[in-house]
């Protein structure tokens, strides 16, 4: 633990702690930011009226939108004075959402990010390879921070070009690896190509997020890698990576709760679920200066994990996160989650767990077609194998998903390799119907 | 017995001339080809020289292949010749899973590709039977 102090510290203790920085996080923004005074006055709240850590579910969401008709500056609770980093997300899905960070952001940014790493058993003694991209995704600089605040030897080569990041691996002795986990699929293959069996390097332990995946593929990468490989959480609006990660456990990501205070709710009722039960995440931040967040709704969907953990900290789990409501697609009525696809697919020998899926319409109703990579060693002069392989992919996915899908095997290493967050899916309903 | 190289191929135009491309550049030679498609897929089923030499610059140009031992065996040019070898392999309780066959513009009998379950039990019931059975060496160059 990087930590201990905080990690550990009795619930008591934490809820007080929490309280007294809720509180002041709601003095802070309602004084500085213009539309959180309006929201709370449109609502009958005052910060005042927070006199309990239950109070919270008493004031307003806030959302992506929010941050949106902010651009760029507008929901800073620092003046430009004080601030001395901007992030901003990558604007996928709409106007791009600028963060800010004072010194005191980027200083306690660090050490939750030391925390992660720590998790993953680094220590100052590890050589770290920081593959994801640098710039204005949080990503990149985020964990270099943290890395540097553990005393770990960091390295800076960001994503791309990946037979020299497998060069800089080997030749580096890197002993952790910081990717996303579709990217550190990648560099495992690319090794093998090389000749480089990863599982003959120093390497360790990886730590792997900013997209979701699934048990199966974390079983695939340490097979693959021959690491302990542990889920990080984290988005730009509430900080960027540091939010929550799992601990050598692998049983839920532990959220730093003296920074952040975390709710699951009802997406559709916007009501607080119990512990245990699945449900849309929502963070408040409660030490950020630059852009504090109450009840920021993330649209990743996730449920706390009851019990406690075997580490020793105390920080409650969320489990790794299934799906963002954003990847959600609708399906004839049906939501779908293209991890679930994933999940499925690491489950059956023969098939690499690289596909995409594409929508399209055919008449008026939607067609799934999920193309699906036959694996490298299959026998391929087996038709009737791989009928059967397709039979079964397709029927495995029909009942994870619940509606019927079309299955197309395609040939090893075609679909295209992702150097940063994957894009599995291929969206045609809008283009007509075949 | 014999090497085969088995390629899998997506529908997608152009990519059996790619496939030949590739072996072609390598310098290597085809005796024999065929395709079995499906309505999604195809399977290339060749007869080469070097064939594990052909696997690798296949695997190296991205295609899902892999090397299947089938037995050869050269069918008497008169009618029944075929007749008598899938009666000496069906009497010995051999399945054929697929067959298919070529003319050696040098020898007077018809060349057939045989893929079974068993390819030792189905060689020595054909010896059995005083049917020739044609090696590696006779068809292509090993490797």
């Amino acid at each position: 633990m990087f930590q201990p102090d905080f990690e550990a510290m009795s619930r008591t203790d934490l809820e007080a702690l929490q309280l007294e920085r809720l509180s002041n996080t709601l003095d802070r923004v309602y004084e500085r930011v213009a539309s959180y005074r309006a929201k709370f006055d449109e609502a009958g709240v005052h910060p005042s009226m927070v006199r309990s850590l239950a109070d919270l579910a008493s004031l307003p969401f806030t959302v992506k939108d929010d941050l949106r008709a902010a651009y760029p500056y507008g929901m800073f609770a620092a003046p430009m004075r004080d601030i001395v980093r901007v992030h901003s997300s990558s604007g996928t899905t709409g106007q791009v959402t600028v963060v800010g960070y004072t010194r005191g952001d980027i200083d306690r940014w660090g050490d939750l990010m030391a925390r992660t790493l720590a998790s993953a058993g680094a220590t100052a003694d590890d050589i770290v390879q920081i593959s994801y991209g640098y710039g204005l995704f949080t990503g990149g600089l985020g964990v270099h921070y943290g890395s540097e605040r553990l005393g770990a030897a960091t390295i800076p080569i960001s994503g791309g070009n990946t037979k020299r990041q497998i060069q800089v691996m080997k030749d580096f002795g890197v002993t952790v690896l910081a990717a996303t986990p579709s990217y550190a699929l990648l560099l495992a293959e690319t090794a093998l190509e090389m000749g480089i069996d990863p599982r003959d390097l120093p390497l360790k332990a990886g730590v792997f997020g900013a997209e979701p995946w699934s048990e199966n593929m974390r079983t695939q990468l340490e097979e693959a890698l021959g690491i302990l490989a542990i889920d990080i959480y984290g988005l730009s609006e509430v900080l960027g990576p540091g939010v929550a990660a799992e601990c050598e456990c692998k049983h839920g990501l532990h959220v730093n709760e003296d920074h952040f205070i975390i709710e699951i709710i009802d997406p559709a009722t916007l009501q607080p679920v119990p512990d245990g039960e699945m449900g849309e995440v929502v963070f408040t931040t409660i030490t950020k200066e630059g852009i504090p967040v109450i009840r920021y709704r993330t649209r990743d969907i996730s449920r706390i994990v009851p019990g406690s953990c075997s580490c020793g900290r105390t920080f409650r789990r969320m489990q790794r996160v299934s799906g963002r409501t954003d990847d959600m697609l609708i399906i004839r009525g049906v939501n779908v989650f293209p991890s679930q696809i994933e999940q499925v697919l690491t489950g059956i020998p023969g098939v690499a767990p690289h596909y995409q899926v594409v929508l399209k319409k055919r008449g008026s109703l939607d067609h799934v077609e999920v193309h699906v990579e036959v694996g490298p060693d299959f026998a391929f002069d087996e038709i009737k194998a791989l009928e059967h392989l397709q039979r079964r992919v397709g029927a495995e996915i029909a009942s994870a998903l619940a509606i019927s899908i079309e299955v197309k095997l395609v040939e090893p290493k075609s679909i295209q390799r992702s150097e940063g967050k994957a894009k599995r899916v291929l969206d045609l309903r809008s283009e007509g119907s075949e | 017995m014999i090497e085969q190289v088995s390629v899998f191929l997506e529908n997608k135009s152009g990519r059996l001339a790619e496939l030949t491309r590739v072996l072609g550049d390598a310098g290597i030679n085809m005796r024999a080809l065929m395709v079995a498609d499906t309505a999604e897929f195809g399977v290339v089923r060749l007869i080469c020289d070097r064939p594990r030499h052909a696997l690798q610059v296949l695997e190296a140009s991205g295609f899902g292949a892999s090397v299947t031992e089938v037995i050869a065996v050269a069918v008497p040019d008169r009618p029944g010749g075929l007749a008598d070898v899938l009666e000496s392999l069906g009497s010995g309780g051999l399945n054929v899973e697929y067959a298919y066959c070529f003319v050696e513009p040098s020898g007077d009998a018809a060349v057939d590709i045989f893929r079974v379950d068993d390819p030792a039990s189905a060689k020595s019931a054909l010896v059995s039977a005083g049917i020739v059975v044609v090696e590696p060496g006779a068809l292509y160059v090993a490797d």
